[in-house]
């Protein structure tokens, strides 16, 4: 199977569209300058020195000096929340606000109602994602069925039919022997496995990092090390049985450790952090607001340098947003009792270039190739601004700067841990193989000036 | 005195040094009112005050009952058995449909940390924690430091062991910040599997054996509860009565042992000492109505009453 054809969308035609002038981004094809970019159906048909292509009448173009334009993002980690919990979010939701965020493909978790455990859910999640996703969606099936830990579900079946790989995320696979028997089956059906890292003896009932503000509040705390113990124990268990291992969502210093060593070592691994776990710790927990409960939790300032330090040195190989959806009833209750998760995917960009490239920490090439590397990773073809290259790409204004959540969300649910914050970096437009899926709508105020100049000529169609 | 009083007392935080002592000073007062023959003043004649449990109490609950009362408040009491909260009722609609009543006050005891600060952003009232999940009890700290204050006229430089199962107890975390705040010295002292990491963020020395239990003052013993030995905290009672009990074998007669009550006789204290005159017990549970007449009185006098009526 041709691993473009494991990414679901309904297809559409190619846009024809000129953007003049933007500052192109992409480290992975050395380009770091204005230009020029010619899209022609739907492909970059040419790339040249700012101000060189002449409009013909008939094309749209969108006069992009100032803004940056990146490939698109590739997120290999959300929830949306099909089928099963619609109300959460759903396909045409969550991939809206996907491509709002400047994504140009996400990979879903099974961790559905049902499970995303047999060909006849994926088989029709399949058939959904065609009709209605606005970006490319592919899916992760589980490893177990019903993530019940205990019997493998169909993984030879399931690859055939489109799964880009196994995750039984949401929940570890505690059993060391039933994780060796899918790493083994992995080299019949291939397919990453990808891992939520958790020992439930060491987390027993914990809500958040145990440290100095899990006593202070007397909330029950979920150590690190029954993060890092996990990747530990299974980069042994994929160095010996030479399998293809990813670590889903690092939180703690210890876990970085451990997947240092365990690349040291030989191991084919690798892991992603999320923008959450890179830009924000469990001091915020103090406020008992629910927005901050997550699995992993916010963990402590020395684990989150650990993360930006893991991220930098590509120790930590990708971003993902583990973007994951809760209605506002859930989560406005008492912070134990809240459901984990927070939605991430419209804030990911603007979050890590506000919290980690203004403040120094990182480069934002760095930010653009992490955020982008999760397709590699998963057998999915990167995108790249090159001629010749299917259209994702997403122009974005570094200096335009919004609150989080005051304009509402794209995302069915407002769980966001970035809610009210005042961060750069608006998305304004993005596509995604190959047409618009996402166009900043223009509002009526001072500051979306910018915005509207941007957008130019389209703007008022797009109000229509 | 120019300090305001915050509008709600969700947490020891809420209030600095001079709060407390404002609070404790005004609870002098009504300590003095619990000493008449009529115990009842007419400051919130025509107010209502919500008492809503969601767990099982009985000094807090009936000492906030009769606080209420001896200031003339109309009072309603809601436990979670028997009340919609039972037929899968959200808190936030349940504190939306008490607001209804226009209550002054909603006091709440809820197992889950922060459900006071929820509860005070859904509604009108002033909000008084009675107890959230192991977070806080602030008044239960406020009576814990009035009893010592009347005791010894200041807690400044006092030494104070807290003795027990830190891990999960709200009154320790509330003690911990009050003590310190009112210029004592706090110790925490228990089986390290009941006391968090990192606890010492607090202000407190933490410790695991009674070894130097003689420099305490004060010995503020913990409610050991017997659910904690089937999870494996503490091997048995019997062992951690060996360790950690406070009993006459291991006091001074200078010491003085509170304990917030309920308490497990012979397991974290000794039949006769708690029987002691070395014992607050009953000194803390009598301060406990004064405490809370104060600081219904704190927060409510002074916010607008319905003048129409009159």
């Amino acid at each position: 199977m041709d691993q473009t054809t494991r990414l679901f969308s309904p297809s559409r035609p190619g846009v024809d569209l000129l953007i003049r002038g933007a500052h192109v981004l992409d480290p992975r094809a050395e380009l770091d300058e204005p230009r020029d970019i010619l899209i022609r159906g739907g492909h970059i048909a040419e790339l040249a020195p700012a101000d060189s292509i002449g409009a013909d009448g008939r094309l749209e173009v969108v006069e992009a000096e100032g803004r940056h334009l990146f490939p698109g993002f590739v997120d290999p980690h959300v929830h949306l929340r099909t089928p099963g919990q619609e109300y959460k979010e759903n396909i045409d939701t969550g991939t809206a606000a996907a491509a709002a965020g400047g994504y140009c493909a996400v990979v879903a978790m099974p961790n559905t109602n049902p499970t995303v455990d047999s060909a006849a859910v994926l088989g029709s999640l399949i058939e959904l994602a065609r009709r209605e996703a606005r970006i490319p969606v592919g899916f992760l099936a589980s490893v177990t069925r019903g993530l019940n830990g205990g019997e493998l579900t169909e993984m030879a079946e399931l690859r055939d039919l489109g799964a880009i790989g196994f995750t039984d995320d949401g929940k570890p696979v505690v059993s060391a022997g039933m994780l060796r028997k899918a790493l083994q089956y992995q080299r019949l059906c291939g397919g990453i496995v990808a891992l939520h890292e958790e020992d439930p003896e060491l987390s027993q009932d914990g809500v958040m990092h145990e440290g100095a503000v899990s006593a202070r509040l007397g909330l029950a705390g979920i150590p690190s090390l029954s993060e890092s113990n996990m990747i530990a124990r299974d980069s042994a268990l994929a160095l010996y049985e030479d399998a293809r291992v990813h670590f889903q969502h690092l939180s703690a210093a210890e876990s970085v450790a451990a997947l240092a060593a365990a690349k040291e070592a030989g191991a084919h691994v690798s892991g992603e952090a999320s923008p959450h776990h890179l830009a924000l710790t469990d001091d915020l927990v103090r406020t008992l607001d629910s927005r901050f409960k997550m699995n992993p939790p916010l963990r402590a300032e020395s684990d989150r340098q650990a993360l930006i330090e893991g991220l930098r040195s590509g120790v930590i190989d990708c971003v993902a947003t583990d973007h994951a959806p809760h209605a506002l009833h859930e989560k406005e209750v008492p912070f134990e009792q809240a459901p984990m998760g927070v939605t991430g995917l419209e804030t990911a960009f603007p979050a890590l270039y506000t919290e980690l490239v203004m403040s120094g920490e990182l480069e934002l090439a760095t930010i653009v190739e992490r955020m982008t590397a999760g397709a590699a990773l998963y057998g999915l073809p990167t995108p790249r601004i090159a001629a010749g290259e299917p259209a994702n790409l997403c122009l974005i204004d570094l200096e335009a700067r919004f609150v989080v959540g005051e304009d509402g969300y794209v995302s069915r649910s407002a769980n966001c841990a970035f809610h009210g914050r005042t961060l750069y970096g608006r998305v304004l437009l993005t596509l995604a193989a190959g047409a618009v899926a996402y166009r900043r709508p223009v509002l009526v105020r001072g500051e979306d000036d910018r915005a509207q100049a941007a957008i130019g000529a389209d703007a008022s169609e797009a109000s229509r | 005195m120019t300090n305001r009083m915050p509008r709600h007392l969700i947490s020891i935080d809420d209030l600095d040094r001079s709060g407390i002592e404002r609070v404790l000073d005004r609870a002098e007062s009504f300590a003095e009112v619990s000493g008449r023959e009529i115990k009842k003043v007419p400051a919130l004649r025509g107010r209502t005050v919500v008492n809503l449990f969601y767990e099982a109490s009985t000094r807090t609950s009936s000492s906030f009952e009769l606080a209420a009362k001896r200031l003339s408040a109309d009072v309603v009491n809601i436990r979670s058995a028997g009340s919609s909260v039972d037929k899968g009722e959200s808190l936030k609609d349940t504190v939306q449909t008490l607001s209804a009543y226009d209550p002054a006050a909603i006091v709440i005891r809820s197992p889950y940390a922060g459900a006071a600060q929820l509860v005070a952003g859904w509604t009108e009232a002033a909000v008084v924690n009675a107890g959230d999940g192991k977070h806080e009890h602030p008044t239960q700290a406020l009576l814990d430091v009035f009893t010592l204050r009347r005791r010894f006229g200041s807690l400044d430089r006092l030494n104070i062991w807290i003795v027990g199962d830190v891990s999960h107890s709200r009154v320790a975390r509330s003690d911990i910040l009050a003590f310190t705040r009112m210029g004592a010295d706090v110790t925490v002292c228990g089986p390290p599997t009941l006391i968090p990491r990192e606890i010492e963020a607090l202000g407190c020395r933490a410790t695991a054996t009674l070894e130097h239990i003689d420099e305490a003052d004060v010995i503020y013993v913990l409610r050991m509860q017997h659910e904690r030995m089937h999870q494996s905290f503490v091997p048995t009672l019997r062992e951690y009565a060996a360790r950690y009990q406070i009993n006459h074998q291991r006091l001074r007669p200078e010491q003085l042992v509170m304990h917030p009550g309920p308490v497990n006789r012979g397991v974290e204290l000794s039949a006769a000492t708690i029987d002691s005159p070395q014992a607050l017990i009953g000194a803390q549970v009598k301060a406990g109505v004064a405490v809370r007449m104060a600081v219904l009185y704190e927060l409510l006098v002074g916010s607008p009453v319905l003048a129409a009526v009159a």
